[in-house]
């Protein structure tokens, strides 16, 4: 586009022609209002706040400059009395339309309008049309329109009725100016404690504050591209061109001489525990759950709040929730008393509520544990020892109505008791990861009968495996905290450095070889060999071994029809000669 | 020292990697459980090549176990299926040789399975005490050389 030369509160400037003048003016340090502006729509020029003067040849005009064309020759001027009187006129007759509305009322008083002469309305929409046009131009939906005219102008749906087309993207509450469409809960909760914040998900964001890489990504569930082929508004605005929302998965093969496997572990279900209602009755909440409400970057940005949005009185912490139970897990989490200790002192940090812990043992090891477990009595933690038997909402005296009732033998007085509380956080265990069993396979380590995997040795080979040059790290080998985790990292890490430092690689002495003279080259070995080890040397006619891939099963040694395959340590007359030795041990003596 | 009861002798292989690990749980956890089984430790099942177990029962052992870790968990991914092949085409033979099938058997014994160990070694020591002594050498051997 070519350029043209204009005048701007008297200073000489240079745009392209057609430029639409606001963005040209704001460019130039202009302050000028909108309300029914955004740069990723097309100007509309409904809210009439962004008028300015313009001076063409004798002619001077009020033009709105979202969608005046910049053009040779012309003079603009921003703030001349006649504009200033123009924005006034409209901000008294928003403000008498819509005389509650926060955003109106401050852009009134930057121009002196404290009180409208034509009312006060109770109206919260301005018509500025954002949300119908980001529905059809961006996202491509088509749910939303215009309907009537004149004083009876609003913004509605096809017929009035819930319109089919809608996606849910929540984009027009995200362009309104006034909060006139806002989305919220069904069932008027404030607070989703089982996800991760209310409404539909951001397509484009950086999943959490600690997320490596710590940029941006798309997903691909929810991103209105994907859905309607339109928006791709992230990719206008990024100006390093780095979006392309044409990449696709790919799938890559990397040659690697050692694998740490940190696959991690998973949280308990605490739903199949049916007595403690997770799921089903408000306000109780997994150990996982809490934590993401007690975070910064959780739902309600770290304050420690209940469904209904009011700060709980009573909570209540259920230890062992799927752990040391024969129904479930048999093994202890090993975490979870100590988290649940850091969340009883949260809580009273944050809230001051009364907190009741009901444990079976306190497993505090580790330093200063035991002093923070002591620390927290003195706060006035409640520690019951009992575990947490039933939660329900079934009120049997006063003080219990409307509060979660949690059920439990306390072992220490002797008795039954009933503690009414306003939240449960259920301590949930530590369980290996769902398809740890099948990541097993294909890297042939095995997972012991808890299903976490089984290392070379349980005191003096905890990150080894079984299989060579394949390491583990972390909650995938056993339940862990953080410090044990990064121990366990650095020896993984270790070990790994050792191979490659080492320079050569240690095979197995236990190879299988060919005797030449027996092989009659029926390659019968071949079919059974998992290493593809076995080879046909064509001028001997006979099979070979190659003795870097052979781990020395022995499978083609029992194969071979001519007993031409043997193996080292292990050879026939070797296993005849035990045989022999222990037939002629008397019983109980050997073996 | 009369009617004693008939101690069997059962020869066990057992793959290095699962069952005889296996094996070894169950001694350092003090199970306790019939010596009757001696140990003979193979890289893998799949080494176990069916004329172990007729040279076993020949030379004087009155039953085998084999001892293997579980199908889709072998060390060396598919050697355990080799050894199940082997087996079931091993029990068509000691058919016709007229050796009972429950004298031998095989077993998936994983590394962290110590207990399950005792329990097999318990339960093939009963079943070989109640089928008595195989006596190869005399009943078939000694026969044959008189003949």
């Amino acid at each position: 586009m070519p350029m043209v030369n204009l005048i701007i509160d008297g200073k000489k400037v240079q745009a392209e022609k057609d430029t639409p003048l606001l963005k040209v003016a704001r460019s130039y340090g202009a302050d000028i209002p909108t309300l029914c502006h955004h740069d990723i729509l097309e100007p509309y020029g409904a809210c009439r706040l962004c008028v300015v003067e313009v001076v063409r040849g004798k002619r001077s005009r009020i033009v709105t400059s979202c969608n005046y064309p910049a053009q040779e020759g012309i003079e603009v001027k921003t703030k001349t009395d006649r504009v200033v009187q123009t924005r006034r006129m409209v901000l008294e007759w928003l403000l008498g339309r819509c005389s509650e509305v926060p955003l109106i009322q401050d852009l009134a008083r930057q121009y002196g309008i404290t009180e409208s002469r034509f009312g006060k309305g109770k109206e919260t929409c301005i018509l500025c049309g954002m949300c119908v046009r980001v529905c059809n131009e961006v996202v491509g939906a088509h749910a939303l329109t215009f309907s009537s005219r004149g004083a009876d102008r609003t913004v509605s749906v096809p017929f009035d009725s819930e319109p089919e087309a809608c996606i849910g993207c929540g984009s027009c509450a995200f362009v309104c100016p006034t909060g006139h469409i806002a989305v919220e809960d069904h069932s008027g909760r404030k607070v989703l404690h089982h996800e991760s914040r209310l409404g539909p998900y951001k397509p484009i964001a950086t999943p959490f504050m600690q997320a490596v890489p710590n940029k941006p990504r798309i997903d691909p569930e929810t991103c209105i591209h994907f859905k309607t082929g339109g928006c791709k508004v992230c990719a206008t605005v990024c100006e390093p061109r780095a979006i392309d929302h044409s990449m696709k998965e790919s799938v890559e093969e990397v040659d690697v001489g050692a694998i740490i496997v940190s696959t991690g572990f998973q949280l308990f279900d605490c739903s199949r525990m049916k007595a403690f209602g997770h799921g089903v009755l408000p306000n109780v909440v997994s150990s996982l759950e809490f934590e993401n409400l007690c975070h910064a970057s959780g739902p309600t940005g770290g304050k420690v709040l209940m469904e209904n949005g009011e700060t709980p009185k009573s909570v209540a912490i259920l230890h062992c929730v799927g752990s040391r139970d024969t129904h479930y897990n048999e093994w202890c989490s090993r975490v979870c008393c100590m988290y649940s200790l850091k969340y009883a002192h949260l809580i009273h940090e944050k809230t001051g509520a009364q907190v009741y812990q009901l444990y079976i043992d306190m497993r505090c090891p580790g330093k200063g544990y035991e002093q923070f477990y002591r620390r927290l009595m003195k706060e006035g933690v409640i520690f019951i020892r009992g575990k947490g038997a039933e939660v329900t909402r079934v009120a049997e005296t006063p003080e219990e109505k409307g509060k979660l009732v949690v059920k439990t033998e306390d072992t220490l007085l002797g008795m039954v008791r009933r503690i009414p509380v306003d939240m449960v956080v259920l301590a949930a265990g530590m369980e290996p990861g769902r398809d740890a069993k099948d990541l097993g396979r294909i890297l042939s380590i095995s997972c012991g009968d808890t299903g976490f995997y089984t290392e070379k040795h349980p005191k003096l080979g905890p990150v080894s495996t079984a299989t060579d040059g394949i390491f583990l790290a972390g909650a995938c080998q056993g339940p862990k905290d953080i410090p044990d985790t990064v121990a366990q990292g650095g020896a993984a890490a270790m070990n790994v450095l050792a191979l490659i430092d080492n320079g050569v690689v240690e095979i197995e002495p236990i190879t299988a070889w060919i005797d030449e003279t027996k092989c009659s080259g029926c390659k019968t070995c071949f079919a059974v060999c998992p290493y593809k080890a076995l080879s046909y040397d064509a001028e001997k006619k006979t099979s070979v071994v190659n003795e870097a891939l052979c781990k020395g099963c022995g499978s083609c040694v029992a194969t071979c029809p001519s007993g031409a395959s043997e193996q080292r340590g292990f050879r026939d007359s070797q296993i005849f000669a035990e045989l022999e030795g222990a037939l002629l041990t008397p019983i109980g003596a050997g073996g | 020292m009369a009617n004693q009861t008939f101690e069997p002798r059962i020869i066990g292989f057992l793959c290095r990697w699962c069952t005889y690990t296996g094996a070894d749980l169950a001694g350092t956890s003090r199970i306790q459980y019939p010596p009757n089984v001696i140990p003979i430790r193979v890289m893998c099942s799949g080494r176990v090549d069916p004329t172990f177990v007729i040279k076993a029962l020949v030379e004087g052992a009155d039953g085998v176990l084999i001892g293997g870790c579980h199908p889709g968990d072998c060390h060396y991914s598919v050697g355990n299926y080799r050894c199940w092949g082997r087996f079931n085409l091993l029990l068509k033979l000691l058919d016709q040789f007229g050796i009972e099938r429950d004298r031998v058997r095989l077993e998936w014994i994983s590394a962290s399975e110590g207990d399950r160990y005792a329990q097999v070694v318990g339960e093939i020591t009963e079943t070989v005490r109640k089928l008595g002594p195989l006596n190869w050498k005399e009943k078939v051997i000694a026969k044959e050389a008189a003949a």
